[in-house]
């Protein structure tokens, strides 16, 4: 019987429901899995192809992840093209940039760039923007804060360029593949999978097609919509660094053992705690300090977060930490894990640390130990510009996990070689004092008075306690009055906090 | 109360980095070290370094002590010249094998002190013994000069010497080890154990650690800031020692109260020899900051 | 003091400062530093080699220096070590510093 659509009540009211089936609109594919994957896949023959597919045009914005970190070939090779192709005024929205993009330079200068957004600059790039490479000054994001605008539109990405280093014919990335052992690795592809999910077009760049399905994946074939395959994505040398290796300066273990220390008295150190380590020396170190305590009192902490390294991976491995939520893996024995343990989980940058969720992880944290370039009386952090002023690192997820830890430990050193890192003023105020709560240095540790009872913790276990002005003054005497950094009027850097608002300005160095 | 010797940190003096933390850590002594750390062509620049260090940084009241080359050449005598200028810090005397040996040094130290109208005898030593002759003539070494807070075992050239090498359970320190303790309690002055090397050997470090507390050492040079920990939780008395301790003092001050000559704690005699044990015990804890 | 001859002194590890002192016969003092905290510390490194010369009584000299962040007292012990190398002086002259 032929269904006539009048006979549906309301019809007017149930939308797209407006045709009937017709057998003659398709056919049965009858090709199989291997035929279909040559056949009928979303691969494209070039870099090319894929850009002119894209409807790229002149002042849009295309982005990049960095889990390639500084052995990544797909953002010089993006760009190569796209001057090639003789795009201009593009902006380049990359969730980081380092040392290995200095040939962005080029196309700066030439026009094919016009203005970037990053989470950090390092190298040869940092120190021409600082000297004013740029008419535009870069802006500079947590990942959380990019996350978030990214979600909410203020930063709308045009086209996605997305090195994988496993990737099916349809689209299905992954920082590994589950098939294959060896090959370029980054383990977690969180930074990426935003993109992937709001870009207006994905672009998939791999070294590496394998068959469908490339389960498990970190990014979706339904956001992804171009494949290209590449000879080389990047250097493995620059993405891993081999095998996380404790320190063995003992200058960063007594910085670590204090902070372990610290974190034992805060009152968070409890069954069931969540913690986030960052993958600087001494903060790496923590987790084996923390260790002891742990299988001492027989406490097991429920997740940790964030960029995960091998140390942290051990302490899993060996039932002390339930669960990993991996946003970035930064060795190789990470990204094995990932690959291998079942509640090593990889989450996007949203999931880890978007503002816009009350749910996100970093408000799930406990602890967070962080490093930092440099801390100042009011507790702000700078993990930025470096004391010359330069640009010469990235925010990372440091406001974001100083906001939502309920205890944040700032370890440093004192001072690094002649430069105090305990200042008066931070050159740059990446994370605010007011979601600081601990330094741990080498010669004093100082909690943020605004922390009353946290304070009142620490001193009851008998840690020594300076004041933050103290610490200062140590470092001074130490290694002499520095001269103030000379700026020009000149902004070459805006910095924002995690809801998009800016929290300080980077000028540019006079010489 | 007297300064605590339990770890004596070396810290080569030609090297401005590792100077310039060498104060951040809880050790009790620092040793700069002019003599085998140094090569020979680099003397000038480490005494350099060392005097400028002296003569401005602070170090919070840690123990200074600077090992110089041979007082009978002129590079010792250059070091004596610069680092007893400063005021700052003991000397020690490397390869002592005779009381003659110390004096050579001493007759440079208060030449010296003279000379620049520092009062004589400030400048204190440390000899370190290294031979076989050396530990020999350790009491006559411990005995030479006022100027000696104490005598070091240095374990390297010793076991050369004894044509042998250095084991993990160290048999063959014992003698030296004995000899040298013996001499500088003989002589009212401090003995301090030799370095052991393998920093990556904690268990074993704590094993020595343990034995030479057990014969008596007042403490040990060490080469890393990693070992500070191990010396210092072995040298700090258990709260069971402290406690025993206390109770012993208790019984003496109320035998004294009641004038009674015997004193006794749980059916035990309490002696002399108990009573400055648990008196070193409580001076112990109050120094390490165990016992308030 | 005569600078006879060119002289090095210190190291490129960090916290140290490497000395070259050369001859620099009726030219006075001329100092060339590549520091690593040029920006915050390039006006003191200089005023430290120079006083130090000067107490040195070494009127003529050219210095280069390149300083990975050392601290006064090394930067005065690279350069009275320079110094006197380029001197050939050996009976050294000790300041009452520690006073």
């Amino acid at each position: 019987m032929r269904i006539q659509l009048e006979e549906i009540p309301h019809l007017e009211e149930l939308g797209n429901v407006s045709r009937v089936f017709d057998p003659d609109s398709f056919t049965k594919n009858s090709r199989t899995l291997a035929e279909r994957e040559k056949l009928n896949n979303k691969i494209v023959p070039s870099l090319e192809d894929a850009i002119r597919l894209t409807g790229l045009k002149d002042g849009m914005t295309v982005s990049f992840h960095h889990h390639f970190r500084n052995g990544d070939y797909i953002v010089n090779i993006v760009m190569d093209k796209l001057a090639e192709m003789g795009f201009h005024d593009l902006a380049l929205a990359a969730s980081s940039l380092t040392d290995c993009h200095a040939p962005l330079i080029k196309h700066i200068k030439s026009g094919v760039i016009r203005r970037i957004e990053t989470s950090g600059l390092r190298g040869e790039l940092a120190n021409e923007i600082s000297h004013g490479l740029m008419d535009i000054p870069v802006v500079f994001r947590s990942h959380g804060g990019r996350a978030y605008a990214i979600e909410t539109g203020e930063l709308p990405i045009d086209v996605a360029f997305l090195g994988a280093p496993s990737c099916d014919p349809y689209g299905n990335a992954n920082g590994y593949s589950r098939d294959v052992d060896g090959g370029v690795m980054c383990g977690s592809m969180g930074y990426a999978k935003c993109d992937a999910q709001y870009a207006k077009k994905t672009v998939i760049l791999t070294n590496h097609i394998v068959s469908y399905p490339n389960a498990p994946f970190g990014i979706p074939e339904s956001d992804v919509d171009y494949i290209v395959e590449v000879p080389e994505i990047g250097n493995p040398d620059g993405i891993m660094s081999g095998a996380t290796r404790f320190t063995k300066n003992p200058k960063e273990l007594m910085i670590a053992e204090t902070a372990a220390n610290v974190i034992e008295a805060s009152g968070r150190f409890k069954d069931g705690f969540s913690i986030q380590m960052g993958s600087g020396g001494a903060s790496l170190a923590v987790a084996r300090f923390l260790r002891e305590k742990m299988l001492r009192d027989q406490i097991k902490a429920s997740f940790a977060l964030g960029g995960i390294t091998g140390s942290i991976v051990d302490l899993h491995e060996e039932g002390l930490i339930s669960k990993i939520l991996d946003v970035q893996s930064f060795d190789l024995r990470t990204a094995e894990s990932l690959k291998n343990n079942r509640f090593h989980q990889q989450i996007s940058a949203s999931y880890y640390a978007s503002p816009s969720n009350e749910g996100t992880a970093v408000n799930q944290l406990d602890l967070v130990v962080l490093s930092a370039l440099e801390v100042d009386c009011g507790y702000n952090v700078n993990v930025l510009t470096g004391s010359d002023g330069v640009i010469r690192g990235a925010i990372g997820g440091h406001p974001d996990t100083a906001y939502g830890a309920s205890v944040a430990i700032v370890v440093c050193p004192l001072t690094r070689g002649r430069i105090p890192c305990v200042v008066k003023h931070v050159n740059t105020i990446v994370t605010p004092g007011k979601v600081v709560d601990v330094i741990v240095t080498d010669q004093g540790v100082a909690v943020n008075p605004r922390r009353k009872n946290l304070l009142k913790k620490i001193q009851d276990a008998g840690i020594p306690l300076c004041t933050i002005e103290e610490l200062q003054q140590k470092a001074e005497h130490i290694v002499g009055s520095p001269d103030p950094i000379e700026y020009t009027d000149r902004v070459v850097g805006v910095v924002t906090y995690r809801d998009g608002s800016v929290i300080d300005l980077i000028r540019q160095v006079k010489d | 109360m007297k300064r605590l010797r339990r770890t004596m940190l070396f810290v080569p003096g030609n090297n401005p980095g590792m100077i310039k933390d060498a104060g951040i850590y809880e050790q009790d002594s620092i040793m700069f070290d002019l003599e085998d750390s140094v090569s020979v062509a680099e003397k000038d620049a480490a005494r350099f370094l060392v005097y400028q260090t002296l003569s401005t940084i602070d170090y919070n009241g840690k123990e200074l002590v600077v090992r110089i080359n041979d007082p009978t050449t002129k590079c010792g005598i250059d070091d004596l010249e610069s680092i007893v200028r400063t005021q700052k810090a003991i000397i020690r005397l490397p390869k002592t094998e005779s009381a003659q040996d110390v004096l050579i040094c001493e007759y440079e130290i208060e030449r010296i002190e003279r000379e620049n109208g520092i009062k004589v005898g400030s400048t204190g030593m440390m000899a370190a013994i290294e031979s076989a002759a050396g530990v020999l003539n350790a009491k006559e070494i411990a005995f030479s000069s006022k100027r000696l807070v104490g005598i070091a075992l240095g374990a390297e050239d010793y076991v050369t010497d004894l044509k042998t090498k250095r084991s993990p359970e160290g048999v063959e320190l014992l003698f030296g080890r004995s000899m040298i303790l013996l001499a500088a309690r003989a002589a009212g002055i401090d003995a301090i154990d030799t370095v052991y090397s393998d920093v990556n050997n904690e268990e074993g470090f704590r094993k020595e650690v343990e034995l030479i507390h057990q014969l008596g050492f007042d403490g040990k040079s060490i080469i890393n800031p990693r070992q500070i920990k191990t010396v210092h939780e072995i040298y700090t008395p258990s709260r069971k020692d402290i406690e025993k301790a206390l109770d012993i003092m208790d019984a003496i001050e109320e035998a004294h109260r009641k004038g009674s000559g015997v004193i006794a704690l749980n059916g035990k005699m309490i002696d002399k020899p108990v009573v400055a044990r648990a008196q070193r015990t409580l001076d112990l804890a109050r120094a390490v900051g165990v016992l308030k | 003091m005569k600078i006879q001859k060119t002289a090095v002194a210190g190291t490129m590890e960090s916290s140290d400062i490497m000395v070259t002192i050369a001859p620099n016969e009726g030219n006075g003092m001329e100092i060339d530093l590549d520091s690593t905290v040029e920006k915050q510390y390039g006006k003191i490194i200089r005023r430290t080699i120079e006083e130090t010369l000067k107490e040195l009584k070494v009127h003529d000299a050219r210095v280069h220096a390149v300083d990975k962040g050392a601290l006064d007292c090394a930067i005065q012990a690279r350069v009275k070590t320079a110094a006197y190398r380029a001197s050939g002086e050996q009976s050294y002259q000790w300041g009452g510093e520690a006073k």
